[in-house]
């Protein structure tokens, strides 16, 4: 194999698993660090340059980032990084005075963004201070999109997203509320420079057709109108006997905004198998604390309807049968179908983009599914003009893909606007490589590897919070566990640097890695023979090899990067300094602040 | 500086036949200097314990004084240990071998506390032929004291002040072969597939086993001109002959392809396998590995590898007739059978 080439800033960046994860590339590492140091402001602003919402975030985010922990490998539990976040958010200073200072010189640009939700605002965040005049619609009175209409308060308290969606406000957007957008003509007709689109995906999923669906739907909701009614106070009740269609994350807010609303036997039922689930763990097992059943593999087939009112559903039971290629059939066990009561019904089953709004003779491209044609590297449709991002460009994902898309737009708009290329004319992402080194065995980092446990953050009483739908659930970690929590990050981003020409071959690196990781061995002409030959066989092929070029004994150095602990015992253990801890810090380079 | 060594292993760490992965085997993280040869010794002593499905309770560790007595603090944390006092390791060996015949004496000493202060321990543990296994950590120099060239360091040999060495070395292979060890061998520190084989036969030897292992100190000699660096080593360093230890009862299916292939039956049907290099030698002939040392020598070579064996010695225990249970282990009946048998005893001797 070749020598890797680790001045490719995507080799050390990939071994930052959870910041690699991150579709917004969120420096994790280095934030935590700065919340163990007590640091909460600079940490806050960290995650506020890259992900914008980061008390949001801290509170709601799908966490793509946990998954991929390294903790994950080695330990029982990742790293309880999303709840971190919030302990930054919480315990901040000022931070308004560190985020730029209006008012910015005008450059005369004018951009339109339809929807006020996370990828409009990361637009708005970083398009403002460059000088573009921006003009937010929403057809609902205030900023935040889904986030203020679907995530219920007590998981995301309004004062945490009014505070951070008016950090973005504040920088002289200029907002058009309540104000919905029926024509992309119209808008078009004005004199915008561009236009972006974070309209997100608001349909959500009925069973039409389905036997009662009429006659009961007095009380029959659709989830996400339904938790938008709540949110803006239409609703503030629901029956006793409630049943939420679906098994992901809005059935889940759904099942629990019913229990504060009045439901007292709220049940989920949901046709998949539990573990199957789209919903995150950890909102399955919130729902299941607040007493709401999860009914597994019952699929709906009538509303049943008595005198004019819904009473209930039937369901059929099924299993789930998986062919060869491991696609799964739901097939009916054979029982009769099961009656559930119900005073009313949520379904919360999906939910889908629509654009009934967008005349289709602007040179706008939708495809077969009704979907616009978008790049994926700069998110311009096919009008030049035109741009989307977040849940409208390519269906429901979540507000930390809304907010990297919205980066990434802002990027193109700010290019077209100055007549650059799109596509070619992208910043590199901001990268730095610094050793850690401080002394004989002393790093500027906390190399010691602790073994705690991952913590639990705490919950307020079930009594305060099933009857006030405001009160927040979770309390966040206090400081002491928080900097516990913190310690259990491992330093990803502290790169085990090698450098052949000063290597002895003295095999201290290989005894002392207390993970097997280091290997001396011949070369190989292929990677899968290579990763074989290793102390310990590499046999995570998601995870790179780090391959030396050719040491004085004609053999390699092979660091399988899987479970290194970043300890930096091979470093301390290394008399020449052929291996150097160095910190790798990759930021994804937004608008402006590219090296000129 | 880091004290601890994370708890984390490997997640797919392989288990031996007692159930223990390698990690069982591990010391104290080391405080030696960062990058001592002596620390790659410890490892290749936990790779070949844990490979021997060696229990670690049934190990008994020994050491004199110096950077190499340190070691056993360094690997087999669950095994018994004794540090005693500087080239006297020896002695204390004899004492427990004898009172408890049972368990695997490893002994770890330097070239200070085997070729200076402790020789006259050295050479009569090896005229005892004690079972013992003796590892020297052999740097050519006093590390702890600062780097003053040692009883082994070559004639000719520069150290780190620039100081050339006026006296010739004491090789220490060659005195023990000289003496009747039953088992040498010599190996370097820098080459771990030739080193834990080596460990491993040393442990299955019945009598005294001598591996005089080269380990460069990188502190104070491994400069240029030292004949201990790892450099130098590595350009003079010729092997007898390739090898593997091949347990009891276990198939042998090593592939050398051509040359001159030497089998060595240990007494417990075990086989060291070995793929000879060296001519005009042979394992099982002390006068030819005595040869093969001393051409060695004057080509300007470190010979390593299998030097001399005698798998069918008799140790200490069978010289003396001792018991074959161990002593620590005879009950009070046996050891005082009471004043009839001493009656018996007095009997025979009027």
């Amino acid at each position: 194999m070749k020598p890797t080439d680790i001045k490719d800033p995507e080799y050390f960046h990939k071994v930052v698993d959870c910041q690699y994860a991150c579709p917004a590339h969120t420096p994790v590492p280095e934030y935590i660090r700065l919340i163990a140091e007590g640091k909460y402001t600079e940490a806050y602003m960290i995650n506020w340059d890259s992900n914008v919402f980061p008390g949001i975030l801290g509170r709601t985010c799908d966490r793509p980032c946990e998954p991929a922990c390294r903790r994950g490998r080695i330990d029982e539990e990742p790293v309880a990084i999303c709840r971190l976040k919030r302990v930054c958010a919480d315990n901040k200073d000022d931070v308004k005075k560190l985020m730029p200072q209006g008012p910015f010189k005008t450059n005369g640009k004018k951009i339109a963004l339809l929807g006020a939700g996370p990828a409009s605002l990361t637009v708005a965040k970083d398009l403002a201070p460059e000088g573009y005049e921006l003009h937010l619609y929403d057809e609902h009175k205030a900023g935040g999109g889904f986030m203020r209409s679907q995530i219920p308060s007590f998981r995301l308290p309004e004062t945490v997203l009014d505070e951070e969606v008016n950090y973005i406000l504040d920088l002289g957007i200029h907002t058009h509320f309540n104000h919905y957008v029926s024509s992309m003509k119209e808008i078009l007709a004005k004199d915008y420079e561009a236009i972006f689109v974070g309209t997100g995906a608001p349909k959500g999923r009925d069973l039409p057709g389905m036997k009662g669906r009429d006659e009961g739907k007095a009380n029959i909701h659709i989830g996400i109108n339904w938790l938008g009614s709540v949110a803006f106070e239409h609703t503030n009740k629901i029956g006793k006997t409630v049943i939420i269609l679906g098994g992901g994350n809005t059935a889940m807010d759904c099942c629990r905004t019913a229990r504060r609303l009045g439901g007292e036997n709220v049940k989920v039922i949901v046709r998949s198998p539990f573990a199957e689930m789209k919903a995150s763990p950890w909102e399955k097992e919130d729902a299941q604390h607040e007493d709401i059943p999860i009914i597994d593999n019952h699929v709906p087939t009538s509303f049943v309807v008595e005198n004019g009112k819904l009473t209930g559903m039937t369901f059929e039971k099924v299993h789930a049968v998986y062919d060869a290629a491991g696609k799964r059939k739901l097939v009916p066990i054979g029982e009769p179908d099961v009656f559930f009561p119900a005073d009313d019904v949520l379904v919360a089953i999906g939910q889908e983009n629509s654009f009934p709004w967008i005349e289709r003779d602007l040179g706008i491209e939708f495809d077969k599914w009704e979907m616009p044609v978008v790049n994926e590297k700069t998110f311009v449709s096919t009008n030049k003009k035109v741009f989307f991002g977040g849940d409208s460009a390519w269906g429901p994902k979540n507000v930390i893909t809304a907010v990297a898309h919205g980066h990434q737009a802002a990027i193109s708009i700010d290019l077209m606007c100055k007549e650059k290329d799109m596509a070619n004319d992208r910043p590199s992402p901001f990268v730095n490589l610094a050793s850690q080194k401080m002394g004989i065995h002393e790093w500027s980092y906390d190399s010691e590897v602790v073994n705690d446990l991952r913590y639990v953050v705490p919950q307020a009483d079930k009594k305060l919070t099933l009857t006030n739908r405001k009160k927040e659930v979770e309390l966040g970690f206090d400081l002491p566990t928080g900097f516990k929590e913190a310690e259990r990050c491992l330093n990803c981003d502290v790169q085990t640097v090698f450098t052949e020409s000063k290597c002895i071959e003295c095999d201290a690196c290989v005894d002392i890695c207390p993970t097997a990781c280091i290997t001396f061995t011949e070369n190989a002409e292929e990677e899968s023979d290579l990763r074989n030959m290793l102390k310990q066989p590499a046999k995570n092929k998601t995870q790179d090899i780090y391959v030396s070029g050719i040491l004085p004994t004609k053999r390699i150095m092979v660091k399988d990067e899987d479970v290194c602990l970043h300890c930096g015992l091979c470093a301390e253990r290394c008399p020449t300094s052929a291996w150097d801890m160095q910190k790798f810090f990759y930021n994804v380079t937004k608008v402006g602040k590219a090296c000129h | 500086m880091t004290y601890v060594r994370p708890k984390f292993r490997h997640p797919e760490l392989v288990k031996n036949k007692l159930g223990y992965t390698v990690d069982y085997y591990e010391g104290a993280l080391s405080t030696l200097c960062a990058g001592c040869g002596h620390d790659s010794i410890s490892a290749g002593v936990v790779q070949a314990c844990f490979e021997m499905n060696i229990e670690p309770h049934r190990l008994a560790k020994l050491s004199g004084i110096g950077c190499s007595s340190k070691t056993p603090a360094y690997f087999l944390s669950n095994s018994h240990g004794f540090n005693s006092v500087h080239g006297r390791m020896p002695s204390v060996a004899t004492g427990a071998n004898l009172a408890n015949r049972d368990l695997i004496y490893f002994g770890v000493s330097g070239d200070g506390d085997t070729a200076s202060i402790g020789m006259g321990q050295f050479v009569h543990v090896i005229r005892r032929n004690l079972n013992m296994i003796y590892i020297v950590m052999n740097n050519g120099c006093y590390g702890l004291t600062k780097g003053q060239d040692s009883a082994t360091a070559d004639n000719g040999s520069k150290n780190k002040t620039g100081q050339v060495n006026l006296f010739d070395s004491i090789d220490l292979a060659s005195l023990a072969i000289e003496l009747g060890s039953t088992f040498v061998a010599q190996s370097f520190s820098g080459d771990k597939t030739q080193l834990i084989p080596l460990i491993k036969a040393a442990i299955n030897h019945p009598g005294f086993a001598f591996i005089n292992v080269i380990s460069p100190c990188v502190t104070f000699n491994n400069n240029v001109g030292s004949t201990k660096s790892y450099d130098f080593v590595r350009e003079h360093v010729e092997a007898t002959a390739t090898m593997d230890f091949v347990p009891q009862m276990q198939e042998i299916s090593v592939n050398y392809g051509k040359g001159s292939q030497k089998q060595v039956k240990m007494h417990d049907g075990s086989v060291i396998q070995l793929h000879k290099l060296a001519e005009d030698w042979d394992p099982l002939d002390r006068q030819s590995a005595i040869n093969a040392v001393l051409n060695a020598k004057a080509k300007n070579e470190i010979l390593t590898g299998l030097l001399y064996v005698n798998p069918d010695c008799q140790d200490l225990h069978h010289l003396l007739q001792t018991s074959a249970t161990p002593l620590n282990e005879l009950k009070k009946d046996v050891l005082c059978p009471g004043s009839e048998m001493l009656k018996e005893i007095n009997a025979d001797l009027r």
